[in-house]
Order: C-alpha cells, then structure tokens, then sequence
C-alpha cells in the first residue's frame, strides 16, 4: 500500500466517468453500491476504511453503512490480498471429488501457508469458498478473474507457474 | 450432455441444442439459427395474451420453487400506475447446480430474448439480470450479448442492465436479490408484500430464473400445446429441464431432459454411473437444500415436481448430487451444514445458531467426541428450524441433516460408538 494511495481520490477522469455511467442505472445512488464496490476494489485491491469512506462520499451514504454491506459480501477484501487471489470451492460435490487435495496443493505450491494468509512474497492468498456453480467441473478455482475447471493436486504446479 | 458436447440419444434438447458452438453466441449467428423471432411475434400480441401462452404452457419455476410462471406474471397490477420491473436471477449458487451458467456461456441471447418477452408481458420499463460475483466468464459474455442487443435495438424502450453479485449465497433468495439490487445487505424480506406488489425499489416487480426465461421463446414460437405434449409423467410437470449432474459419476455434465424422465437413467445411462467398481449409495436431486435420496429411492425416483416429492425428496434446481459408497454421509451432512452456517445472514437466530449448533455438533460427532443424545439434539435443533425463519435457508440446512440421519443412521452410529473416526482437514 503506497503513499500516494492515500492521496489519490479513486473517482476522477474516466473511473469518475465510469461511475456516471453506474449511477445512470439506479433510481437512487445507493442503490450503485454494490458495482461502486467493485470499482473501488479493482483500483485498490482492497477495501480500506478510507475507501469505503470515500465510497460512501460519492453515493450519499454513511461510512458505517458502507461498511455493514462490505461485510455482508463474502468477495470484498477487507485486508489486502495476494497479487493473485485464489479461490478454491470445497463444498460437498468438490469436496468428494478432492479439492480438499487441491487447497492443500495450492498452499504447498506457493508458500501461503495457511488458508487466507498471503504469501511472503505478497503474490499469493489461497482461500476456500462455498460453491462456485461448477460442480460438474470439480474443482473449479478462480484465479482472479480466470475462472478454471476440473483442477486436480497434480495441475497445480503448472497454474502456479503460469501466474507467478 | 456432458462435456464436451454431444447430446446423449436419450436427452430431449430444446435449450441446450447450441451448448458448445460459439457462434450461436453472437447476435448475428444467435439470428442465423431463429433468434430473436419469438420476440418480434410475441411483441405484436398483447401482454395479457403472451401471458396466457406461459400459462396454457404449463411452465415451472425453473430456480427451485416451481412456481408457475404464467401465474407469477399474471400476479403484475392489471392496471399500470407505476413503474414496474423484471429482475433475472442469474445467481445460481445452489451446490450442485450449474445449469445457468451454461445458458448464459453458450446462449446468451436465448435469455436476453426470453428477457425481452417477459418484460413485455410484465409491463417492464427496466430490467436487472443480477449475476453472481463469481460468474466471470458469463458475465463477460453477457456483456458482450447485451452490448450487441442493444445496438441491435432488440428491446426498444426497455433498459436492460446487469449487476453483479459479490458472493452470498443467500442473494439467490429473490427479496434478498432485490435488497442487493438496492444497495444493501442480502438479508430476505419478510412476505408479504409479494414482489408483485411491492418489490424492487418499493415497486412492482417479477423475478424470473434464467432457465425459466431461456424456455420462454421457444414456447412462443412452438406454442404452449407442444411444450405441455413434453411431458412424461405428471401434467402438471410439463417441458423440458436441465439436469446438473455432478460428484460420482463418471460423466457429469448438464443434462436436458422432458420432465417425468427416470432418475436412474439419467444417473446410469447418460452420467455413466459411479465409478468402475463402486456403487451408488445416496443422491441429492435438486441441488444441496432438498432431502436425500437413498439408492433405492433414486432408482425409482421420476424427475418431476411431483415425482420427486413422492419419493421424500424435491426436484429444486436440478443439481443431482451423486454419492457412491466410498462417501462419508456424516462427512458429508457435516459439509453441507457448514456451507448453510457460512450462507446465513444471520437475521433469523434459528437460523444463525441453528446452522452454526448443527455443524458444531456434527463436527465433535466427527472428531470422536460425540455425546449419545447428540442425534436427537440434532433433530430436535432442525425441527425448530423449520418453518420459522423469513426465508428457507435454516429449512434447506435442516433437510440433509434430518434425512441423512434418518436414512443412514448406522453411519452415525459407527461415530458416537467410537467405531469410526476420520481426521478433520
């Protein structure tokens, strides 16, 4: 997290644009919170307490109330993660064709060490999530936004190598 | 069909026919194969009448519930005073189902023109496709579908939008799709009011699931008599459905069927069965929140909404969830009451301790730990949480867990005499 973050508005020249555009959909502002989200969260990374106070700046809202939706929302990072964030299903129909295996691949493979942790060199955060809507492909693994399929202990290595 | 695809001899294809060619996902080729025709006809007949072709038809809720669609419809004021709005669910995140995913990946614009009808119907002036957060690659493609739709000019005055979900189970939940629409926390809504009166943003409003919206077109074009001759059971289960197979099998894939079709042979015909060597033990037929099926309940099971309800069960979504013998039930009730612990909002407290209570204790059953009357606490706590709760998450946790113990008991047994253990990952 740099220094001019902190100096640096997220919602001027064209993500300002960008978010005209959103609040265009609406009937309300707030109601473009959830895309305002993910708009803040490409340009940082992250969700931070500024952010969600700049967030709630430019949609009319309360910090607080940014906050208690933030939380809802499983995909919102409210720590920074990994340059590449990996997420792992393992609920039932995963988890019994062994992306328990997968996990533990992936931790193995990129030094993360635990689940939700991040890697020393800051390019890794493995977490396991509930399903992922592709469970006749188990185990489907996002990559950041790469959605892969029938991800087995052994196709770690090379989807590790090619994201590093 | 499986992957990659080709349709099995014994599948029904009617939404699934373009799954794996690519250029049925653009508008020109989306045209090129009959695209868009069902709209232009269903355009010139007044909204009423359109409704009354869904009706005639027979069509089901494809999302879970089964609610009639025509009616749902039909349920949007007579008399226009406000704005109204069309909501698709497009956040298929029921465990074991993955059957929109595809609609959207392969055939986009079957539903954005299924979207279009059903706006029309409704007296829509605007429409939100809400899609999981998860669903990059939809996503992208629908974008791109929708992009070249609306240069097309295909939905006139109506404005479609997407919006993107950002991981909540619960936000399938069609109030608490509408509370995440507006900006807020995916908690459900108590009903009423139905949506039809007071839905989206205070107004009324429709929401529809992407399979349901995808059948639309084809019933207009063909007419609602030939959707209600599919049928191969019950009248009341009319058209064609896909099937989300997946776990044991050794074909798993989505899979088109007319609705009454056998269960078993979708299981073993089509999906290839268990594994060499092995055989089946349990199956989940519509997606993780419905009661399980024994093997001999599933190999007489039929695949419609009233056939799996004769066998304990519910046909929901469509996710046929498949065990084999070297499943762990236990293991596995345990993870599904875990997904239901993490997927709570935690508004309803049978709900948010119910679902926390129920994996706790089957976890120490797990570890060796558990304590005699742990069964009868596990039923006890389900029976107080169902039917009480604003939505049906705390019912959806409930139901593996009381039929799982009731079915395979024995497994449980094994646990709490200390005959079994396994090591928690």
């Amino acid at each position: 997290m740099t220094v001019l973050e902190d100096y640096l508005p997220i919602f001027t020249g064209k993500t300002l644009e960008e978010l005209h555009t959103i609040l265009a959909r609406y009937p309300n502002k707030q109601a473009a919170l959830l895309p305002t989200l993910w708009i803040a969260q490409r340009e940082r990374g992250w969700i931070s307490d500024r952010t969600m106070a700049e967030v709630a700046e430019v949609l009319g809202v309360t910090p607080a109330y940014v906050k208690g939706v933030v939380t809802f929302y499983t995909m919102y990072h409210q720590h920074p993660v990994g340059k590449n964030f990996v997420q792992v299903c393992t609920t039932s129909p995963c988890n019994i064709r062994g992306a328990e295996g997968v996990v533990k691949a992936f931790l193995e493979q990129t030094g993360a060490g635990d689940a939700g942790a991040t890697s020393q060199d800051g390019k890794w955060t493995i977490v396991e999530v509930e399903c992922l809507g592709a469970c006749g492909f188990a185990t489907p693994v996002l990559v950041n936004d790469d959605f892969l399929e029938n991800v087995t202990p052994e196709k770690v290595p090379e989807i590790v190598k090619k994201y590093r | 069909m499986g992957f990659p695809h080709k349709p099995h001899p014994k599948e029904t294809v009617v939404l699934s026919q373009y799954f794996g060619d690519a250029d049925a996902r653009t508008y020109k080729g989306w045209t090129k194969r009959g695209g868009y025709q069902a709209l232009a006809q269903a355009l010139k007949t007044d909204p009423v009448a359109v409704t009354d072709i869904v009706k005639e038809s027979g069509l089901r809720g494809r999302g879970g519930a089964g609610f009639p669609t025509g009616l749902k419809w039909s349920f949007m004021p007579k008399e226009k005073k406000k704005a109204h709005y069309l909501c698709v669910n497009a956040d298929e995140s029921e465990p074991g189902t993955f059957k929109d995913r595809e609609i959207m990946r392969w055939t986009p614009h079957a539903l954005l023109e299924g979207t279009a009808i059903a706006a029309h119907a409704i007296r829509a002036e605007v429409v939100y496709i809400y899609i999981r957060g998860e669903f990059t690659e939809p996503w992208t493609i629908m974008e791109q579908a929708l992009a070249e739709a609306n240069a097309a000019g295909v939905f006139g005055t109506i404005k479609v939008y997407l919006h993107r979900g950002a991981g909540a189970y619960i936000c399938g939940e069609e109030t608490a799709l509408m509370n995440s629409i507006e900006g807020k926390r995916g908690n459900p809504r108590i009903k009423p009011p139905f949506p039809a009166a007071a839905g989206l943003f205070g107004l009324p409003t429709t929401i529809n699931n992407v399979e349901t919206l995808a059948a639309v077109p084809h019933i207009i074009t063909r007419g609602a008599a030939w959707y209600k001759s599919l049928c191969l059971s019950n009248p009341k289960s009319t058209g064609t459905k896909l099937f989300s197979v997946c776990g044991h099998v050794q074909r798993p894939g989505n899979y088109e069927v007319t609705l009454g079709f056998p269960l078993k042979d979708l299981i073993y015909d089509m999906c290839g069965g268990p594994p060499a060597g092995r055989t089946l033990k349990a199956c989940i037929p519509g997606g993780s929140s419905v009661p399980i099926l024994t093997r001999e309940e599933t190999e007489a099971c039929l695949l419609d909404y009233e056939g799996v309800v004769e066998r304990g069960s519910m046909l929901g979504s469509g996710g046929v969830i498949v065990f084999d013998d070297s499943a762990d039930m236990v293991y596995q009730i345990m993870r599904l009451a875990k997904f239901y612990a993490h997927e709570s909002c935690a508004q309803c407290t049978q709900c948010r301790e119910g679902t926390a209570w129920t994996t706790k204790i089957l976890e120490r059953i797990l570890a060796g730990q558990g304590k005699p009357k742990d069964l009868d606490l596990l039923l006890d706590l389900a029976e107080n949480m169902t039917g009480k709760t604003i939505c049906v998450l705390s019912d959806s946790c409930a139901a593996p867990v009381v039929s799982g113990i009731k079915k395979f008991r024995g497994e449980f047994e094994a646990y709490l005499a200390g005959k079994r253990q396994v090591v928690m990952v």
